[in-house]
């Protein structure tokens, strides 16, 4: 509650217009049935009404429902800026959050409930606060109105009417008290299933290929089945606040009726001060109803709210240090030493890891799937933090350096193509929006992705769909090394960049890294040996430990593991070609 | 949003009770001024304190009566609600997963989630509002005029002409607002798809430092989000302040034309109390309703997009479950083909020249909707039962197209696709990819266990079967080198599993299946060499009827297969086995000398990756 109070307070102001708004015009509702009372003591009996008194009295009665509507549109709309405000600052703040999220939050959360918290969660956030405002004001502004206007009648009746509205309250916070469980409920289901419809709904191809829909199908349902009954009972719990206060209303209708009518009786009071009353004690009692209904509602919002402040407050990753380190202009030299790092503790991962790298290297690193490459990349590029031991560039620790001057550094190629919903050219340019066109066309054909390119109905303006849309797994990839080309950097990471794409473009590509590794440090990780012979170090990895360290031939020699998986790669082939390449492995 | 109401099929007793008895309620509150007139003119003008107190204890039997069925009415209501909802997720979530592969590229997965979430809750909503409120606002509107004539026939119209009135001023706004409140959610989907893009892409994003930049497009889109939100705001704003001038208005006139008639002694004066009051609850009930259109409005709007949905055609489902003449004969021409085979093939095992094949492609063209150029053209081939069919081709050349087409993922647009001597568009879907055992380049797996995943390829597989598959697949090391084995957790898409592992398992979960044909689209590309290559021969070493289609770019994974196609642009640029190709095909040539270069060629190669 104090963080929502957070958010709205920079939007005082309007707060308090609309406030003022709603001051004014429940003052001023309130003064109609004193008016309308007056009028109808105007209204004796046959031949004894005055009037002229009514005409007066209307006369200020037009004033007043004028200024009571312009009121309550200002309020209206103000309610509405404010939580419009509130929600897209709350969002935008979510959004930015996850931007500086460590990848490991993102990594262990799915992200389709992350959505949910971002989009649907912030959705029903603003809804409760839009109902809390427009109603939650004017409520507590109506109550007090009439209790003055009611005291200033008779006080009397004030009591019984004072005395029979806290049950109403009571019942309303039992009730609210109750629901709040289930909202939270409610909420949690809905989060599982829409991570659910993520999942499936995005790998779509798969679960047809496989003719899973049926099986889906029933685990959706049953997810359905406990959302629904948590659904129900929310809504129901949380719908019988209006008829419990509406009867308490009914029976404080009644009081008044009855001492009210005991009053003119004994002649204390007139027929039109009791109607003033009646239409008091309504408008009393409706607040209690409606503010009843905004604390059900606002339950709600506050589960849905707690749920992205729990996004909010997720631990950042540690900011860049204050006093961060520059890099040299154009760093190459880097060291690893004695870096351990595992995802989980209980399964270590990669132990005393030690490796130099001198300015200009090219590092390569085989070895089987899941041996901790590609950990290793995401320890480079800092996306983890290693447990202990320290990475250094240029002799600075890279937990010195800023996270954008660091990753500036690197320009990283991964396996898994990653690219926006946007035109082919703000794909390439993303590491260098400010690019000229010339550029980026002359990064694309280095990339050997202008061919392709221009065959698209609109060429570089063509607008790829979510996530590639239906560009070939090798085209995006090509995209994303035009994305490379284009910013140049002084180090180079490599994820199996080349996976997709076909050998003859591969080969083409290759001499476009070749000129751009000349100079810069740059690691690759790739399956297939070719590309990486060449390389200054190979590094044979095994779970999570170098084993082998060296180059091509020295490896070769060493007659271990790398020339275990070298040769492996031929053995289906003819004989005469693996003498053709040992020959070559030799002589290079 | 109207065609959804059919959901609401097994709810009809709900959904008729709940308003039936909302309806109960209202009318018991009608009767409550009348009953005020009754003390105002009866019992105060008589003194008579018993008969004010009894006409007290009746309106508080009013009231609990009320209260009894409005309890009835809430919970009728949302039951009816949530179960509605949970009928129409069910039903869109079925109709999603019927969609055919080219209408998911169309609409794109996020807004299909909005539309499964966000949507629907705001339908929920809805349907709950409408059922208690909506029908119980027009009620009292309408009784409190009935009740008005019931006073003084002439008093009472004044209630006709403003009746119509708020009428206009209440569904004008609505109609204004219900386009406004659609455009408010497709910028919704907007910001979804930027949130949805960033939690994909964070690793690129970051590499490239563009935090900053997404912070910057995020909020664009939000602000496009806000800017309509709060126009759609102020356009519902305005009914409050107009109901109540409206109202206001009829009240005055009210009273006065009721101190003319109370002046000419034609009415009393607790009567026009009672008149007053009818008014006033009229204004009540408006302002509820006012508060509510919002989300009337935007359950309707919702509801629309729910319902697109639902509109578009699962695609080509629903050819072979409606037993169309035509079908049925070329299905049965089909399996007379099969059983002509059959025989054959008993009769004379070693004749294979009039062998159906397992697969025929002819002379087929095919395009993606709204792509420019056709992404296959003139495709010809077959493919032998038990035969091993290399498919290798530049990035783009149309190589995961062409597999696409076996499964029906895609319909040709024109020629034909033939499994087993029967055209893929005459078998049921289900029956049709039953036979076929494919795996995708993008390599996921599903939250839940492995056992469950590899389930999926054939849900009747014993464990010995998984366990064999598994060993096929190369993944042993991956599924028993862990305590948990089978049952080993794969999180959401398997991001807990490398790409390598995640490869060889949803091979395996391919080959648990036993396909007829199992096709590997690239579907080593993470594996190293040596793994590749042990996959290949336990593969081969499999069904000598299961015919195999590798997808590669490494001329080392196909280049032992019966029959090689090398696709350029979408088209055959030669076809043969490896030693044909070598002589005849320059491009296949010049793949593999890549891979392995000769000798003499040796010093031009060399200088590439160097």
């Amino acid at each position: 509650m104090k963080k929502v109070l957070s958010f709205i307070r920079p939007h005082s102001a309007l707060v308090l217009l609309s406030l003022l708004m709603a001051v004014v015009s429940v003052v001023l509702t309130l003064y109609v049935p004193v008016l309308t009372g007056r009028v109808i003591d105007e209204i004796v009996g046959p031949g004894a009404v005055q009037f002229e008194r009514i005409a007066r009295i209307m006369k200020v009665m037009v004033f007043i429902v004028l200024i009571t509507a312009a009121a309550q549109w200002v309020m209206n709309v103000a309610n509405n800026r404010i939580v419009c405000l509130v929600s897209s600052e709350v969002r935008e703040q979510a959004f930015e959050k996850i931007e500086i999220l460590p990848v490991s939050y993102l990594d262990a959360h799915s992200s389709g409930d992350l959505v949910s918290r971002v989009i649907a969660d912030v959705d029903q956030f603003a809804d409760g606060l839009l109902l809390g405002f427009t109603q939650f004001f004017t409520g507590v502004a109506t109550i007090l109105g009439t209790l003055v206007f009611m005291l200033v009648t008779n006080a009397g009746i004030t009591l019984v009417v004072v005395l029979l509205t806290p049950v109403s309250l009571l019942a309303a916070r039992f009730i609210a008290q109750k629901t709040y469980a289930m909202f939270r409920m409610q909420s949690e289901a809905r989060g599982e299933q829409t991570a659910l419809v993520d999942e499936m709904v995005a790998n779509q191809k798969v679960v047809q290929a496989y003719g899973q829909e049926k099986n889906i199908q029933g685990r959706f349902d049953k997810m359905n089945e406990r959302l629904r009954s948590y659904s129900l009972r929310a809504v129901f719990f949380s719908s019988i606040t209006n008829p419990v206060t509406r009867f308490v209303n009914s029976l404080v209708y009644t009081g008044v009726g009855l001492t009210g009518a005991l009053c003119v009786v004994r002649g204390v009071m007139s027929v039109g001060q009791l109607s003033a009353f009646l239409s008091y004690a309504n408008q009393y009692t409706k607040p209690f109803n409606e503010i009843s209904g905004v604390v059900t509602e606002l339950q709600n919002a506050l589960a849905c709210a707690g749920r992205v402040f729990e996004l909010l407050e997720a631990p950042a990753q540690t900011p860049d240090a204050e006093a961060a380190k520059e890099l040299p202009d154009n760093p190459g030299s880097m060291s690893l030493e004695h870096v351990n790092f595992s995802y989980v503790p209980q399964k270590k991962l990669i132990q005393d890891f030690n490796l130099k790298v001198k300015a200009g290297q090219r590092v390569a690193i085989v070895g089987p799937t899941g041996c901790g490459k590609t950990t290793l990349i995401n320890l480079l590029m800092r996306f983890y933090d290693v447990n202990s031991g320290a990475i250094k560039i240029e002799g600075t620790d890279i937990r010195e350096v800023r996270r954008h001057d660091l990753r500036s550094t690197f320009g990283m190629v991964l396996q898994d193509t990653w690219l926006s919903g946007g035109t082919i050219r703000d794909n390439i340019a993303m590491g260098r929006p400010e690019a000229e066109e010339k550029e980026i066309i002359e990064a694309a054909k280095r990339a050997h992705a202008h061919s392709f390119i221009r065959r698209l109905p609109r060429g570089y303006d063509t607008v790829i769909g979510e996530n590639g849309g239906s560009l070939s797994q090798g085209q995006k990839q090509l995209l994303c090394i035009a994305r490379v080309m284009l910013c140049l950097p002084p180090m180079l990471i490599l994820d199996e960049a080349t996976s997709s794409i076909d050998i003859r473009t591969e080969a083409r590509i290759q001499e476009a890294f070749h000129s751009m590794m000349q100079g810069r440090t740059s690691f690759i990780v790739a399956h297939r040996l070719s590309t990486i012979q060449n390389a200054d170090v190979i590094l044979v990895m095994q779970d999570g430990n170098v084993i082998e360290q060296g180059n091509h031939e020295s490896l070769l020699k060493k007659g271990g593991a790398y020339a275990r998986l070298y040769n492996s790669q031929f053995v289906l082939s003819q004989a005469d070609n693996r003498a053709d390449v040992f020959v070559r492995g030799k002589q290079d | 949003m109207w065609k959804l109401l059919k959901y609401m099929k097994g709810y009809k007793k709900e959904a008729f009770l709940a308003p039936a008895f909302k309806l109960l309620e209202a009318l018991l509150e009608l009767f409550v001024p009348l009953v005020m007139a009754a003390i105002i003119d009866v019992g105060i003008k008589n003194g008579d304190t018993g008969y004010i107190v009894n006409m007290c204890l009746l309106m508080a039997g009013l009231g609990l009566t009320g209260l009894v069925c409005s309890v009835t009415a809430q919970y009728f209501s949302a039951k009816a609600a949530v179960g509605f909802t949970a009928r129409l997720r069910h039903e869109l979530f079925a109709h999603i997963q019927s969609l055919s592969f080219s209408s998911m590229d169309k609409l794109g997965t996020s807004t299909l989630i909005t539309r499964m979430t966000s949507d629907m809750n705001q339908v929920q909503s809805g349907v709950n509002l409408f059922l208690r409120l909506f029908l119980r606002s027009p009620f009292i509107v309408f009784g409190a005029m009935i009740m008005a004539f019931t006073v003084d026939v002439k008093a009472a119209f004044i209630f006709v002409v403003v009746i119509p009135v708020l009428c206009v001023i209440v569904f004008g706004i609505m109609l204004i607002s219900i386009p406004v409140y659609k455009k408010v959610q497709e910028r919704l989907d907007r910001v979804v798809r930027v949130t949805r893009e960033n939690l994909q892409g964070v690793r690129v994003i970051r590499a490239f430092c563009r935090e900053e930049e997404e912070c910057r497009n995020f909020r664009d889109r939000n602000v496009a989000l806000i800017r309509i939100q709060l126009l759609s705001g102020k356009i519902s704003a305005l009914l409050n302040p107009m109901t109540y001038i409206a109202i206001n208005a009829a009240l005055l006139v009210l009273l006065y034309v009721g101190a003319k008639r109370v002046d000419a002694g034609f009415l009393l004066q607790g009567s026009v109390v009672a008149l007053v009051n009818y008014m006033s609850q009229i204004l009540t009930e408006l302002v509820k309703l006012a508060n509510l259109i919002i989300t009337v409005t935007k359950a309707i709007a919702c509801g629309n997009r729910i319902a697109s949905v639902l509109e578009v055609q699962p695609g080509m489902a629903g050819k072979p479950a409606d037993g169309n003449q035509p079908d049925t004969q070329s299905r049965e021409a089909g399996r007379n083909t099969d059983n002509a085979r059959n025989e054959k093939s008993l009769a004379d095992a070693g004749e294979t020249e009039s062998e159906v094949p397992a697969v025929a492609f002819e002379n087929v063209r095919f395009g993606y909707d709204g792509a420019g150029a056709d992404a296959l053209s003139g495709i010809s081939f077959t493919a032998k039962r038990g035969q091993t069919i290399g498919i290798i081709g530049g990035t783009g050349s149309g190589k995961t197209s062409l597999v696409s087409l076996i499964p029906r993922f895609y319909d040709v647009s024109g020629g034909c696709v033939k499994v087993n001597g029967m055209d893929v568009r005459a078998y049921p879907l289900d029956e049709l990819r039953r036979k076929i055992g494919i795996v995708m380049q993008k390599a996921v797996l599903f939250q839940g266990s492995i056992r469950e995943n590899l389930l999926w390829g054939n849900e009747d597989a014993s464990d010995e079967d998984l366990k064999e598959a598994i060993r096929t697949a190369q993944a042993e090391d991956v599924v028993f080198g862990a305590k948990e084995g089978l049952d080993a957790y794969a999180g959401q898409e398997g991001r807990n599993f490398s790409g390598g592992q995640r490869q060889r398992l949803s091979i395996a979960r391919a080959l648990v299946r036993r396909p007829e044909i199992l096709i590997l689209d690239d579907s080593a590309s993470a594996l190293d060499f040596a793994t590749d290559a042990k996959l290949r021969r336990a593969i081969a070493g499999l069904s000598r009827d299961m015919t195999v289609f590798i997808v590669s770019q490494r001329t080392s994974s196909i280049q032992h297969a019966d029959k090689i196609l090398v696709l350029e642009d979408g088209a055959l640029a030669g076809i043969g086995t490896h030693e044909e190709l070598l002589e005849t095909c320059s491009i296949y040539r010049e793949i593999y000398e890549f891979q392995f270069p000769k000798k003499e060629k040796k010093a031009a190669v060399g200088e590439v990756p160097s």
